[in-house]
């Protein structure tokens, strides 16, 4: 059970949520420090402090709420990482690009897609109180809003959710199939 | 049951399907830069594992590098480290097909891959790069992935993904004079939305698709990730078997691989009445040059329309953020930069478009031009076909390979609140350098406002 910081942008690609001149980092550090940058931070690197992200005095949470098209563009995974790092730990919208809804997948970051008019009820909640909890049910697939008691169910690939629920991982899973990768190999040739 | 190419394609790399949709997809080809690698290789060494099949990844510096005086050594500082450490990284984990900076195969990933031929019809394709739909147009499947991906790819060779579902998009009909493959993408992602394609693979097809060359097909290959799709591909021709034929990396002619490697690639297409998920059909008379004026790829027109009225708060901001309204005319538009180059419009087709457009005319005052190839195969033959000869007498300049001003993370960015026709791919917010404007089109409409400083219909202007 969370409180959400919403974004109600559409198509917000992997620009904005990092932009490329932040992407010369070589380690998995320090992402979210930079998260949404140009929309917290003017030119001259005042923070705007009426950006959602910012204001923290009147949101919190590790809910992010955001707007149709989430993610689209670049493949960054450093846009899920941002996104993490920053402290959130679900996004929910209305629609994500498919690219980074993998990539959050692979990093403990859950996207979860709500129908367009559960998005805008869940909107319109943080609109009239920007405290009000929602509450994420992995293992039943939902998401409440606690206000209004309103839910939906979302959908995820089972792998992924044993993955998120039990923190399995992809490589240590496929180096356990090599064997069978060379089998194909000499099936090919 | 008849198949569609990208099923044919697809299936033949199932290593194992997983419950619940997923498939280990085996991988042929796997292309790596210096931006979205390191995070992976660090993994690798967290695990304390080998690169399974070194050999079948191509490495490059293209994102971070700068497009002048690349000779000289870089400034200390992140950039640098990055692209060191790209070098270390190939060097420790045995990866021989590296081409860093100065190395004279050095180049943007997406053009050099098919220059060397590495790129092949048929194969499985992926690199750390959402434009890595481009090789789609050799009748590969080929698309972006994250860094946990790149790692998976290192470790086996492998991804695990469902398989996407299927769009067919036909154009028919004869593209108009001035109108290239920038636009036929542009007009496709304008009709569809920027989120028209997520969730499907493209295949493109049409009398106007098979008319177009190689050079042409990666163009529109290349934005198809911009209408939100996994990738784009095109069914192998013998256009395609012309480009490839020779190259480097291509299957040997001497020893009977070309030929078996043809037979098989001509097996590669949608059989008739394969059926896909969704269709549409454009006639190419209906496409004109095309360019955009707001904030997504999405957001193009032809380039005699107006601006249409916003429908959502998107809409405003990005008007906004342009600094334009609705209703006002494209034409006459004021420009500040001009960019030729990227993984879009790199090439040298792309080159020969633009010099033979400027021909005989000159920079316009006031505009900055930046022409950046998009390897030194294509910075060579701009200077072997005279092309630079033509650049240099019109008041234009060629730089050094690399993505450039398409993302901006070297140096060349545009300033705040100028205005940037570019041939590149994204138009985002900030995307050429933080409050930059950017106006994506053809090399012909770009060549068109660098020599008269405005947005100009060139068809008009460069009429005989």
């Amino acid at each position: 059970m969370s409180s959400a910081v919403p974004v109600n942008v559409e198509n917000i690609d992997t620009d904005q949520i990092i932009p490329a001149r932040f992407l010369k980092a070589t380690e998995r550090k320090g992402f979210g420090d930079n998260l949404f940058r140009d929309w917290r931070y003017t030119k001259d690197n005042q923070v705007i402090p009426d950006f959602p992200v910012n204001d923290k005095a009147k949101y919190e949470g590790n809910i992010l709420v955001a707007g149709y098209n989430f993610g689209c563009g670049s493949s960054r995974e450093h846009a899920a990482w941002a996104i993490y790092d920053y402290g959130f730990r679900v996004v929910v919208s209305s629609f994500f690009a498919d690219i980074f809804r993998n990539n959050a997948l692979n990093n403990g970051l859950l996207p979860i897609q709500v129908t367009p008019a559960f998005l805008s009820e869940i909107f319109d909640t943080i609109h009239k109180d920007s405290r009000a909890q929602f509450t994420v049910d992995l293992a039943n697939q939902t998401i409440t809003d606690n206000a209004t008691g309103k839910s939906e169910k979302f959908a995820i690939d089972g792998y992924k959710k044993e993955c998120l629920l039990n923190g399995y991982d992809d490589v240590d899973y496929l180096v356990t199939l090599r064997p069978e990768v060379e089998n194909y190999e000499a099936r090919r040739r | 049951m008849p198949q569609t190419l990208f099923d044919k394609v697809w299936d033949a790399h199932v290593v194992r399907q997983l419950d619940g949709g997923r498939s280990v997809l085996y991988i042929d080809r796997h292309y790596i830069h210096e931006v979205t690698s390191p995070v992976a290789f660090g993994g690798l060494r967290n695990r304390g594992i080998k690169i399974f099949r070194p050999d079948q990844t191509t490495a490059t510096a293209d994102h971070n590098t700068p497009t002048l005086n690349q000779d000289k050594p870089l400034e200390p500082g992140e950039s640098k480290t990055q692209l060191d450490q790209l070098d270390r990284n190939c060097k420790e984990f045995g990866i021989v097909n590296y081409y860093g900076l100065n190395n004279p195969k050095n180049g943007i990933v997406h053009i050099i891959g098919p220059e060397y031929g590495f790129t092949q019809p048929g194969m499985t394709i992926v690199c750390g790069d959402s434009h890595t739909s481009t090789h789609g147009a050799f009748g590969a499947v080929a698309f972006g992935i994250g860094t946990s991906e790149v790692e998976m790819v290192f470790a086996s060779q492998c991804i695990m993904q469902p398989k996407p579902k299927k769009m067919r998009i036909t154009v028919d009909g004869k593209l108009g004079e001035g109108v290239t493959a920038k636009d036929v993408a542009l007009y496709i992602i304008s009709q569809i939305t920027a989120a028209g394609g997520t969730g499907h693979f493209i295949e493109f097809a049409g009398s106007a698709i098979r008319g177009l060359s190689m050079e042409g097909r990666m163009t529109l290959c290349n934005m198809s990730i911009e209408c939100g799709a996994r990738g784009g591909i095109v069914a192998p021709d013998e256009t395609t078997f012309e480009y490839v034929k020779g190259r480097e990396h291509a299957p040997s002619e001497a020893n009977g691989d070309w030929d078996r490697a043809v037979a098989y690639w001509k097996t590669l297409y949608s059989d008739e009445g394969a059926v896909f998920d969704k269709e549409y059909r454009f006639d190419a008379a209906d496409i004109q040059p095309m360019i955009t004026y707001g904030t997504n790829p999405g957001m193009g027109v032809a380039i005699t329309g107006t601006i249409p009225a916003p429908v959502s708060e998107s809409d405003v901001k990005a008007l906004e953020y342009m600094g334009f309204a609705a209703g006002e005319a494209m034409i006459g538009k004021s420009v500040d930069y001009v960019f030729l180059g990227s993984c879009t419009n790199g090439r040298i087709e792309d080159f020969r478009l633009f010099a033979n457009a400027v021909k005989g005319h000159r920079k316009a005052e006031g505009i900055t031009a930046w022409l950046v190839p998009g390897s030194h195969i294509v910075e060579r033959l701009v200077k072997e076909e005279g092309l630079l000869d033509i650049l240099h007498e019109a008041g234009f300049e060629l730089r050094q390979p690399g993505c450039s001003a398409c993302l901006a993370m070297n140096a060349d960015k545009v300033p705040a609140g100028k205005y940037a026709v570019s041939t590149s791919n994204r138009n985002f917010e900030g995307r050429q350098g933080p409050g930059a404007r950017t106006l994506l089109a053809s090399p012909l409409v770009a060549a068109a406002a660098a020599v008269t400083g405005k947005i100009t219909d060139p068809r008009e202007f460069f009429k005989k």
